[in-house]
């Protein structure tokens, strides 16, 4: 449903528009200022700019921290909890209905992650307006505990994602692989209506994580 | 499973209501009935009078005048008559009566309803009295064809003996014959000493076809050409429809029509995916200058303001200003804000019309006041009331939501399907969506306590002020704010209990125990915190305080000795207790409680006595005692409904209104207190101290009151 | 057009392909078992079974079951089946009965990966299913009974 507020001025569609009411109020900035103001959230520095760097591993430091931001955005931690329960929504409250890592992080016998999720983004259509698609992919699970993002630094992240023993014994190679082109991390970008996708690309994200090794994989002090 | 046991299974439940013809022939596979279930049952059966029904097939059919929606209606009322009628358990069935507000009236309402936990209480001596004169016209129909005095029949498990000449029958051969009999003007009734079959845990009527799922609601009525609509509601409380642009909507594949009604606008659809989608299309602009535009956090601050301004006289006992003068006093205050709660039943509400070939109309829905509903629909629909037949149907809960005055819900299915031209049979219902924003609340509430302990640790006075709803739209002194509170069980000499109404557009409505959800809370936290500051235990402390009042002190007592109060806890826990009596019932109960891995209680198990006078069956006042502690604490730990900034309503479906699931469901152990007192009932008492307990425990364990519900939203602030 | 399988039998569907397949079941199967409680995959009123795995119809378009196999309420059955209903019917679970037929299905689900479930198994599988009613304290009961009734 969309619905027009009679004081509100301009037309109000859509999510973004609906977490600007909740945090402005009836005090509303036309949608375009607000998506300015994150536009620096919404994307990410192309790998090559990063050259004016002089320092290599300042440069690979400063990659990694760009990176961070898909890192450590939503979409990515909430499958990744220091738990065995995962995390939902812009909030990352833990997940409702209550669902646990299970074989596989597939989940519990009887409540499986395919209890609910599917292949695709599914969407949900005349329900609640908070809840606008049920999240999708084929390969839809939890990353091992070993993976556990919750809570940590970029640093500590950073550290993990290099030691093979809590990175699913991955070469620096094979790492860059898997950010660059994996399905599911690739679902970041493409999460489904009602959530904000991770910033950039998939590929502008697999290029810092290529340059970032290639500059050493140096990793920011926290 | 085969479709020939699900049959025979429906047939088990259903026999005599006419359905099981409509699953012989049903065209598809294993489908369940099309139409609803007519009250009051089929022709076929033979009236003994208007609560009792008898089948060739010695079936005993139970009219239940009131409503099943899980609280035990048709088991309990079936219960009454079979042990005055001497039936055999195994041939009871129930069946909800036709609407009529007089021959089917609660008799505490003088109209007919279910709610406040009456059904029991009000129909315990009725349908004694129903089976009871069954039982004589049948055996004056078997005195009569056996040619022997009616003195020397017996009837015991629903066979009628004539030892001397050795005959006996089922009530099936002599039914009509019975019916033909005068009844008697006062059919004796059995002393309870006599009773077979109240107070042993029968099985409930209901449960097979509701674990097979064969049971019809009303959402399962499905005629051939069925329109579902589905109506587009405001946001905000009071806004009204400015404009709507249906163009889009109209272009969804399915949908019939669209048209405004009061409520908001309509969707009409072939089938339900078609009605939401089309809804979900629709642009609407709102009016919002009506509309309730303040928060939850404003609505609090302005409750909170009237604390200091003179309320309206609940209660006034001894000289509470001066005693509050006294030197030497210990004072203890405590202010607490009480949120929206939403009913949330599992089956959203919904309404089905039929119209018959000579024009009247057939509706279908889960009423608590179905002559209510019967009479606004027929207004609405421009009919004469007696071309308006409400059938009842089984219910996928209430706990409050569907007894409302003046029948709002049905103002807008009706509305709805008067809109449609009323052309085509319509099934009009609400999502989750607009369930949980659909208002009739149990109010906000702000109490504000004081109290005084003298330097002998006595508590000499209590001043409490409530600022809320007044549910019954008065102006004067609204009981339900303040039941619980203004008829305080303690003994303490200077009482002075008051209240403020707040007119506010938001509806309000009685949910599950009424005032006791929030006067439970408010006084048995109270007075917990004031034996906490006097040192006293909570159930000593208690006890020394009711001393006139045996049935709350009967028990707390049972409760605290079940949970062997007093002995070791598991570490790392704490224990609460409350009681509280409501619709003369009188509940007790403790609680164990630690800190959960998300920082909220986790309450591990709850002790519970209640005494409900009589017990009529056991079994069922165990699963309402288990059922109302679930829905209580659910709600005391995680429910609020919440108008945000500009007033539009935050909250919307159950992944921000939260149930209570099973993982967070403690453990019940539940006892009833033998009495010979009248029955009363049990629908929500075991909710009101649910909360409290947990409170109390909470505070025991962190040291920290709770001041704000639900207890998540201030562990986690 | 979407071709599946409904309680053994094959059934097909023409109509818009985004219809979830709980409205498939109720509206046009007349099937009505299966709940509508959330529509959102919070509450479990709608669980069938797909290709033998509990599944929230509400959020499960048709277009998505092409070629499966659906079980619902009303065609469960097998050794798990009827022990959970006896042992359903033998503590009185239900109170409404509203969401019952979606805990029944989750409680079959549960017993064929899991024959004999602690109360965390319990816990993780059916914490999906709302009741507000509350009947959660015989549903664990229940699912006890019913494991224990199969070992026999």
């Amino acid at each position: 449903m969309k619905f027009k507020l009679a004081f509100a001025g301009p037309a109000l569609t859509g999510i973004a528009a609906a977490c600007l009411f909740v945090t402005a109020g009836t005090a509303l900035s036309p949608a375009s200022v607000a998506q300015d103001a994150n536009a620096d959230a919404r994307t990410l520095r192309p790998a090559a700019s990063f050259q004016s760097i002089a320092n290599e591993q300042e440069r690979s430091v400063a990659l990694f921290t760009e990176a961070g931001k898909v890192i450590q955005h939503p979409r990515c931690v909430n499958c990744h909890p220091a738990t065995d329960r995962p995390l939902q929504g812009a909030s990352m409250h833990p997940h409702q209905p209550p669902v646990f890592r299970g074989d596989g992080g597939m989940g519990l016998p009887g409540m499986q992650c395919t209890t609910c999720h599917s292949a695709e983004n599914i969407p949900v259509v005349g329900q609640a307006d908070t809840v606008k698609s049920i999240p999708g992919n084929p390969a839809w699970h939890l990353a091992p505990i070993e993976m556990a993002w919750e809570g940590k630094t970029l640093g500590q992240i950073c550290q993990q994602i290099k030691d093979p023993a809590r990175n699913g014994d991955m070469t620096m190679d094979e790492l860059v692989e898997h950010m660059a082109h994996d399905e599911l991390v690739g679902w970041g970008w493409n999460p489904g209506a009602g959530r904000e996708p991770v910033p950039g690309t998939q590929a502008e994200f697999g290029e810092l994580i290529r340059a970032w090794v290639d500059t050493g994989a140096a990793c920011p002090a926290s | 499973m085969t479709l020939h046991d699900i049959t025979a299974t429906r047939r088990g439940f259903l026999a005599g209501s006419g359905l099981v013809i409509g699953v012989a022939i049903a065209p598809k596979m294993l489908a369940a009935a099309p139409t609803g279930v007519q009250a009051g049952g089929d022709a076929a059966l033979t009236p003994m009078n208007a609560f009792v029904k008898i089948g060739t097939d010695d079936t005993v059919t139970v009219l239940s005048k009131h409503i099943e929606f899980g609280q035990g209606p048709f088991t309990g009322l079936a219960t009454l008559v079979a042990e005055e009628l001497d039936a055999d358990w195994g041939q009871m069935r129930a069946l909800h009566s036709p609407t009529d507000n007089k021959v089917y009236a609660n008799l505490s309402f003088g109209l007919q309803g279910t709610g406040g936990s009456s059904s029991i209480a009000n129909a315990y001596e009725q349908m004694r009295k129903a089976g009871a004169t069954a039982r004589a016209m049948l055996v004056a129909a078997a005195a009569e064809e056996w040619g022997v005095p009616a003195a020397e029949i017996t009837v015991e498990k629903g066979r009628i003996k004539h030892a001397a000449s050795n005959r006996e029958s089922g009530f099936g051969a002599f039914a009509e014959r019975a019916a033909r009999q005068t009844p008697p003007a006062e059919p004796r009734l059995k002393s309870p000493e006599d009773f077979v079959l109240i107070g042993t845990e029968l099985p409930k009527l209901d449960t097979h076809g509701k674990t097979n799922g064969t049971a019809i609601f009303t959402l399962d009525i499905t005629p051939d050409d069925l329109l579902i609509a589905v109506v587009a509601h405001p946001e905000h409380f009071g806004a009204t429809v400015k404009s709507f642009d249906d163009a889009e909507a109209r272009k969804v594949q399915g949908v019939v029509d669209v048209k405004q009604v009061p409520q908001g606008v309509a969707v009409y659809a072939d089938n339900t995916f078609a009605a939401l989608k089309g809804r979900d299309a629709l642009s609407i602009e709102w009016d919002l200058s009506k509309a309730e535009t303040r928060s939850s956090e404003e609505l609090a601050a302005d409750y909170v303001r009237l604390f200091r301004e003179p309320g309206l006289e609940a209660a006034n006992n001894g000289n509470v200003d001066e005693a509050f003068k006294a030197p030497g006093l210990q004072t203890v205050e405590a202010e607490i804000v009480f949120p929206f709660l939403a009913h949330a039943p599992m089956e959203p509400l919904d309404a089905v019309f039929i119209k018959a070939a000579d024009g009247s109309v057939d509706i279908y829905n889960g009423a608590q006041f179905p002559g209510m509903d019967q009479t606004v629909a027929a207004q609405i629909l421009g009919l004469d009331e007696t071309k308006v037949r409400v059938n009842t149907q089984l219910a996928g809960g209430s706990f409050g939501r569907k007894a409302q005055f003046g029948s709002p819900y049905m103002q807008e299915a009706a509305a709805v399907y008067a809109a449609s031209g009323a052309n085509r049979p319509l099934k009009h219902m609400w999502t989750r969506e607009d369930d949980i924003r659909g208002g009739y609340y149990r109010p906000m509430y702000a109490h504000r306590m004081r109290g005084a302990i003298n330097a002998e640790g006595q508590i000499t006075a209590w001043e409490q002020v409530i600022v809320g709803q007044s549910i019954m739209g008065k102006a004067d002194l609204d009981e339900t704010s303040v039941e619980g509170a203004s008829n305080l069980p303690y003994a303490i000499p200077n009482l002075k209990v008051t209240s403020h109404n707040v007119p506010l557009v938001v509806p309000p409505l009685w949910w599950r125990s009424v005032g006791h959800t929030h006067t439970g809370f408010a006084v048995e936290t109270f007075v917990d915190e004031l034996f906490q500051k006097i040192g006293r235990d909570p159930v000593e402390g208690r006890l020394a305080l009711l001393t006139e009042k045996p049935r709350h002190a009967g028990v707390l007592r049972k409760a605290a000795e079940m949970a062997d109060w007093g002995g070791q806890v598991p570490e790392g826990r704490a224990r609460g207790v409350a009681v509280v009596e409501s619709f003369s019932s009188y509940v007790g109960q403790v609680v164990e409680v630690s800190v959960g891995p998300d920082g909220a209680p986790r309450v591990h198990k709850v002790w519970c006595a209640v005494d409900c006078g009589i017990a009529i069956n056991p079994n069922v006042i165990k699963a309402q005692m288990e059922g109302g502690i679930g829905y209580g604490l659910g709600a005391v730990l995680f429910d609020a409904v919440t108008l945000g900034k500009g007033g539009r309503i935050i909250q919307s479906n159950f992944h921000d209104y939260r149930s209570i699931r099973i993982n967070e469901m403690p453990d019940v152990e539940v006892e009833i207190i033998k009495s010979a007192e009248k029955p009363t009932g049990v629908g929500e008492p075991g909710v009101p101290p649910v909360g409290p307990a947990v409170a109390n425990a909470w505070r025991s364990l962190t040291g920290a009151p709770v001041r704000q519900l639900p207890i998540v939203n201030i562990v986690s602030a | 057009m979407v071709t599946f399988t409904l309680n053994g039998q094959e059934r097909t569907f023409d109509g818009d392909p985004d219809t979830p397949l709980l409205w498939v079941v109720r509206d046009f199967e007349k099937l009505t078992g299966t709940k509508y409680g959330c529509g959102v995959a919070q509450c479990g009123a709608c669980t069938v079974h797909l290709d033998g795995m509990p599944r929230r119809s509400c959020i499960t378009p048709i277009s998505m079951v092409e070629g499966s196999e659906v079980v619902t309420i009303e065609g469960v059955s097998g050794k798990e089946a009827d022990a959970v209903k006896t042992a359903w019917a033998g503590l009185d679970v239900p109170q409404c009965g509203y969401c019952q037929s979606g805990q029944v299905m989750s409680a079959v689900a549960l017993l064929q990966m899991v024959p004999k479930p602690t109360d965390a198994d319990i816990d993780g599988a059916m914490a999906g299913n709302i009741c507000r009613c509350a009947t959660y304290h015989r549903i664990r009961a229940a699912i006890h009974n019913a494991a224990s009734s199969m070992e026999g």
